[in-house]
């Protein structure tokens, strides 16, 4: 009887999963303990009670939340997610917009930029990121020193403590002028939309690009005069160690996102580059024969059928460089793992506290930046009609 | 099943244990060391290749306790970060590394430090070039810290207390950090005194940078074990406070032979001639006369590593034995 019971095929399959998840479980079980146990026996405090306490230490990069020292660990996880967040989103961007045209470049029937972009690709995706990120630091450190800063038309200065421009200072009726920025971007898309529409009914083209353009200018600048100039320029000045006002990008940040963005854009290079290659080339000669211009050809027939293939293996691009901005550590970049995974764990010796936290914080992002490209995915995806 | 569960339970109590040190150790055969990344005159490696400096000597003094030779260690790099995890870990027997004795480190870190080798305080070194000569001239500048440190956060209250701003640039070891310095990306560095003048050693031109008189913090530097490991806590603390014991005896590794046959009882007991005091310790009863012979005592560790003839320069001051006007002291051995 028991033989036959263990030649059952579905029987087994069952046995089988519940070994390996009764295994999994003991293994977590142990790990767990083991950890608890010893966490007690060396006396060593457990609990997320210290997120309130006050950090006692100084962020100087934090372009979103004002930050002092008697501030808590949870506003410098903050802090820290923002920084994440925003060296993160620029690096997606720039990685996206350099890895379109590198890739169409690599596929470019002129030899020499076709031989550039291969260069490009094959230094850049072979070597190490934390490398990268250390080269463009050491280079951004040996621009001129403060007191020698060059300058253009006394407005932008170039140092090795970053670059200083004019900062916007928003009086009172600026929201004025931002609401009708806002207002001209609604516009633009609908007009947009009703183009499109007509275009494709009727076959009429609208002028869509300069009239969009001119109402997303105009439109401000005509309610920025009449609201008598509500916005007005701070200029950055040499006062003592530092300059004073106006604003600043930092080295720190720079090198993060120099070397993210270039070192992601050779991998997307090489994405898009596959994903046109998948266009069969009968598409290309059918579309030249209806006589459509090369940009078009591109534009309108290669391009929609090539992100088909581009669009998932970019989604783990943009994990990738999500997860790698966590490298910022090494230029004393201020991002989630610096401030709380590191100098807060550091402080407060909450190793398995700050570690799990700023853990499941990258799995939420990751998670989230999937679910929305996920979502892109199946827009673009052919649609049987 | 059985077979599976008992390598489970051994892998768990493997883990888990942590008396007995001293019994690890010897059986090992030497001394798992924590010391920094490379500090000149404090834990970095000499030209041949081997660890010298002022902890490295403490770590030396343990190893010449136990086994009769000070080679007998092996050194592990630790950053201010990595530093406490590599000991709770179990990774290191003790840690050497220029580190604060405070509350929340011995209490709630779970460790227990065994006294105190250097007696230290936190600084500024600036360019001269600078022209500044007070901290509380620095308003505004960029302070380049070395980050997961006691500094960091006297730092902040220092510039929070006087009334003046400052921007921080957090670097993870102390050669980024000067790095930075001499490059211009920060006008000031901020370490403990000692550290400061370790790296104004390592310049191109050392006479192009001060370090500014404000002293803003205690900082008494000193090796750390375990929290709960009694034993081996004491076998630490006790070959720390040989070294300082010898000087105050006037015992060095030139005439500790000689002293064998002094008539002097506390001499006697500590290089073992009377008493039985190593047995206490669980290690030979000559372990004082081997730190003495081939480690030194406190003042030859200082002058060979740290003192006013070596690139460092670093007077005894706070540092001398309590009967020199320092606050060196060491309970009596007996």
């Amino acid at each position: 009887m028991q033989n036959n019971l263990f030649q059952d095929q579905k029987f087994r399959g069952i046995l089988y999963q519940t070994l390996v998840v009764g295994f999994f479980a003991l293994g977590l079980y142990f790990v767990i303990n083991t950890t608890a146990y010893n966490l007690e026996k060396r006396n060593i405090a457990t609990g997320f009670s210290f997120l309130n306490n006050p950090a006692g230490f100084d962020i100087s990069f934090s372009p979103f939340l004002d930050f002092k020292s008697t501030d808590t660990h949870l506003k410098v996880y903050f802090v820290g997610v923002l920084n994440t967040l925003l060296v993160s989103f620029c690096g997606c961007i720039a990685a996206t917009i350099l890895g379109f045209i590198v890739g169409i470049i690599r596929l470019s029937s002129n030899w020499l930029l076709s031989r550039i972009a291969y260069i490009y690709v094959e230094f850049t995706r072979n070597t190490p990121l934390l490398l990268q990120i250390i080269l463009w630091y050491a280079i951004l450190i040996q621009l001129p020193r403060i007191k020698q800063a060059p300058q253009i038309w006394e407005t932008f200065y170039i140092s090795n403590r970053g670059l200083f421009g004019p900062k916007p200072i928003f009086l009172d009726g600026s929201n004025i002028v931002i609401l009708s920025l806002v207002l001209g971007f609604i516009i633009s898309f609908f007009i947009a939309r009703w183009a499109k529409k007509r275009q494709d009914t009727t076959g009429q083209q609208f002028p869509t690009f300069t009239t969009n353009l001119s109402i997303i200018v105009f439109l401000p600048l005509v309610v920025f005069f009449i609201m008598g100039s509500p916005i007005t320029l701070e200029y950055p000045v040499l006062k003592g160690f530092n300059f004073k006002g106006g604003a600043v990008i930092r080295p720190e940040f720079i090198a993060m996102f120099l070397a993210l963005s270039i070192y992601t854009a050779a991998f997307i290079s090489e994405t898009v580059r596959s994903g046109i290659l998948s266009v069969t080339k009968g598409q290309r000669e059918a579309s030249g024969a209806l006589g459509l211009k090369k940009y078009w050809i591109m534009r309108l027939i290669i391009i929609p059928q090539a992100l088909r293939v581009i669009v998932p293996p970019l989604t783990s691009q943009y994990l990738n460089l999500t997860k790698n901005s966590s490298l910022g550590i090494a230029v004393g970049y201020a991002d989630l793992v610096h401030g709380f995974g590191g100098i807060s764990l550091n402080q407060t010796g909450q190793a398995i506290e700050c570690m799990a936290i700023t853990m499941a914080t990258y799995l939420l992002i990751s998670l989230t930046i999937s679910f929305f490209m996920n979502i892109y995915n199946r827009s673009i995806q052919f649609k049987e009609k | 099943m059985k077979k599976l569960l008992s390598i489970f339970a051994v892998v768990a109590f493997a883990y888990t244990a942590n008396a007995g040190t001293l019994d690890d150790v010897k059986n090992r055969g030497f001394l798992k060391c924590g010391v920094t990344t490379g500090l000149i005159g404090f834990a970095a490696p000499d030209d041949a290749g081997n660890w010298a400096g002022f902890d490295v000597d403490v770590c030396r003094a343990v190893a010449a306790a136990i086994f009769g030779d000070s080679s007998k260690v092996e050194f592990t790099t630790t950053t201010g970060k990595s530093r406490f995890p590599t000991l709770a870990s179990g990774e290191i027997d003790m840690l050497a590394r220029n580190t604060t004795w405070t509350l929340s480190r011995d209490v709630n870190l779970g460790f227990e430090f065994v006294g105190v080798n250097y007696y230290d305080g936190q600084g500024f070194m600036i360019p001269s070039a600078l022209g500044v000569d007070d901290a509380t001239g620095l308003d505004g500048a960029t302070v380049c810290i070395q980050t997961g440190t006691t500094t960091e956060l006297n730092l902040a209250d220092f510039f929070r207390a006087n009334g003046i701003g400052y921007e921080a640039l957090p670097i993870e070891t102390n050669d980024e950090a000067r790095e930075n310095l001499f490059a211009g990306r920060c006008d000031v560095y901020t370490t403990d005194a000692s550290g400061l003048s370790a790296t104004r050693a390592q310049a191109d031109d050392p006479d192009k940078w001060v370090v500014l008189p404000n002293i803003i913090s205690k900082e008494p530097l000193g090796p750390l074990v375990r929290h709960g490991d009694h034993q081996w806590g004491d076998v630490v603390r006790w070959s720390l406070n040989t070294l300082i014991i010898a000087e105050e005896l006037g015992i060095n590794s030139s005439n500790v032979d000689d002293m064998k046959s002094s008539n002097i009882p506390e001499v006697l007991r500590v290089l073992g001639v009377e008493g039985g005091y190593g047995e206490m310790l669980e290690l030979s009863n000559d372990f004082a006369y081997n730190i003495i012979k081939q480690v030194g005592n406190y003042s030859e560790s200082f002058d060979r590593n740290i003192g006013p003839d070596t690139p460092l320069g670093i007077g005894r001051n706070l540092n001398a034995l309590w009967t020199d006007g320092g606050i060196l002291y060491a309970p009596p051995f007996r």
